[in-house]
């Protein structure tokens, strides 16, 4: 035991105390990624409260700072997180009974608290004072089943339908990644200030309104899991294409949906579109370094080089692949990483199975019927039959959508900017330069990403004309 | 257990010109709703429908306005005081209150 928590050293004898520190620093950052949502979804079930819950296990981090220089880094960080920030919340519940009485609801009775902390560690000194404090444990069970089930609790409570889309996507990002509320502002473009409100409003809801700790039933399970979903593809997309940033990714968003993808998997292996969404975001994520050229400037999926791809995330990802695809009608996210799979087994561009992409679009809009879709399967039908025949499908799907709509902003591609942009390739492959140039500058008008604008520019510039 | 108010928003309009028979098939739905809601092992605590908003008088400090305090299509029509476990028993006991044209809207009760 005691060799195994010693911090690495390079000939066997006492660590350097500047190296041992840097070593407990980066354990308690590596417990931080690792382990977070594990220890505040368990403690949170002790607490009653989310916002004790976070306090508590803040302090056991912190603490973890201290304690694992003294006494090396235990060998199961998460555990010796769990049961220190479990033990500070129930010392701030037994002061504050009335906080108990108030918000009884993420209590559970079961299994009894410290068993579950006694089964995760070696007895210590505090044990006996907690034994002392409480009614004697009833069950003497190993760590029960569910304690890992905590962190699905916590997600389905951060995604509930009755918190606003944003503060959904805040909620995850702060309790379940542990992401701090600067960077999560960072991200979304807001001031702190303001995401903030955003977290403590939606906690105050949590609290108020009586949103249940609990995994939805079988039966609104579909509909919970969607929101869960579609929460972990929005974090990656917004790192991914930072609509309005000044990089083109933000690496640390992309990683943590990542991270969120494979809890939700180890969580729950039988949900096929869990599957789906994991091989998605793996297989887009494995084009990640081929997506910027060395200036940071945006490169299309048509001039990447593929030697770059990360293949072991593609290797992973198609792995991922038929059983995400099995067993009855399959999933958005299962068909939409069937397509990015195609993508990449290609060797080139046009190598492609372009015509087994286009079948997929096909599926994909009965199971997902959205005009973005539609525009994804006429530039992937353009691939097939020609720009001429994706521009003729380009123009009847704006007049489709226009049709019975009162309103021009309303319209389902106002305002989107990758239907001029689309428009603007496929006039370009026609050499119908003159029309192009005027679609591309439609797509830079709604257009905010630096790196995006940057390629709209770069566009214009190859056909002779400005912004 | 908490308490939850079920705020019922409607039409007006449609409330003043429903005929007779759609008067009478309103009225037994809230019937069923009631049996309803215990079947979801809720408990209905308190219900009651309002006069429509023409009778409302709305007071802010001293001054005294005639009509609702908000004014929209949809207004507050009547209200069921409920006892729930948690929102998602009160959200699922609220998908059931027959309305007309509106819906409803699910508030937790503060508790002093």
């Amino acid at each position: 035991m005691a060799a195994d928590r010693a911090a690495p050293t390079g000939g066997g004898g006492v660590p350097e105390p500047l190296e041992a520190a840097a070593a407990v620093r980066s354990a308690v950052a590596d417990a931080h990624r690792r382990e977070w949502a594990y220890v505040l979804a368990a403690t949170a079930r002790v607490a009653g409260d989310l916002d004790l819950a976070e306090e508590c296990v803040q302090d056991a981090y912190l603490a973890a700072l201290d304690a694992w220089t003294k006494q090396g880094v235990p060998n199961s960080p998460g555990a010796w997180l769990t049961t220190t920030a479990r033990r500070r919340a129930l010392d701030a519940c037994r002061r504050q009974r009335t906080l108990r009485d108030k918000l009884p609801l993420l209590i559970d009775p079961e299994p009894a608290v410290e068993d579950v902390d006694s089964s995760l560690t070696p007895p210590d000194p505090f044990t006996a004072l907690e034994t002392r404090a409480s009614p004697p444990a009833a069950s003497s069970s190993p760590v029960p089943s569910n304690v890992p089930d905590d962190r699905l609790r916590l997600i389905f409570t951060c995604c509930h339908p009755a918190l606003a889309a944003e503060a959904q996507i805040a909620l995850t990002l702060r309790l379940v990644c542990g992401l701090t509320t600067h960077q999560i502002a960072h991200a979304f473009l807001v001031s702190e200030a303001t995401m903030a409100a955003r977290v403590t409003r939606a906690k105050k809801k949590i609290a108020a309104a009586r949103i249940p700790y609990r995994v939805p039933e079988a039966g609104e399970l579909p509909d919970r899991l969607r929101a869960v979903l579609a929460v972990v593809h929005l974090v990656y997309t917004t790192g991914h294409t930072d609509p309005t940033g000044a990089d083109l990714m933000q690496r640390d968003l992309a990683a943590c949906a990542i991270d969120l993808a494979r809890m939700l998997r180890a969580l729950m292996p039988d949900e096929r579109e869990v599957r789906g969404l994991l091989a998605l975001l793996l297989l887009t994520d494995a084009r990640a370094q081929a997506r910027t050229d060395a200036r940071g400037r945006l490169v299309l999926l048509e001039e990447q080089d593929r030697r770059v791809w990360n293949q072991d995330q593609i290797k992973e990802g198609m792995s991922l692949i038929p059983q995400a695809l099995r067993g009855g009608r399959p999933g958005r996210y299962g068909i939409q990483a069937a397509i990015a799979a195609l993508h990449a087994e290609a060797r080139t561009y046009q190598d492609t199975d372009w015509p087994q992409i286009v079948d997929l679009y096909d599926v994909l809009m009965r199971v997902w019927p959205s005009p973005v879709v539609a525009l994804n399967r006429a530039a992937a039908r353009s691939m097939v039959y020609g720009a001429q025949a994706a521009l003729a499908e380009i123009a009847e799907l704006e007049q489709h959508s226009a049709a019975g709509v009162a309103s021009r902003a309303d319209r389902p591609f106002a305002g989107y900017r990758y239907l001029p942009a689309a428009k603007a390739d496929l006039l370009r492959r026609l050499g119908r330069n003159a029309e192009a140039v005027k679609e591309y500058r439609a797509a830079l008008a709604l257009t905010e990403g630096a790196a995006e604008r940057e390629f709209l520019l770069r566009r214009l510039r190859e056909l002779g004309a400005d912004g | 257990m908490a308490e939850y108010m079920i705020l019922l928003f409607d039409d007006e309009t449609a409330w003043a010109s429903a005929s007779p028979e759609e008067y009478d098939r309103m009225l037994k739905a809230h019937g069923r709703f009631a049996e309803q809601c215990v079947e979801l092992g809720g408990k209905i605590i308190n219900s009651n429908a309002l006069q429509p908003t023409t009778t409302a008088t709305s007071v802010r400090g001293d001054v005294v306005t005639d009509g609702p305090f908000a004014e929209t299509k949809e207004a507050l029509g009547g209200y069921y005081l409920i006892d729930a476990a948690d929102l998602d028993q009160a959200l699922a006991i609220a998908k059931l209150v027959p309305v007309l044209k509106g819906g409803v809207e699910v508030r937790p009760i503060m508790v002093f």
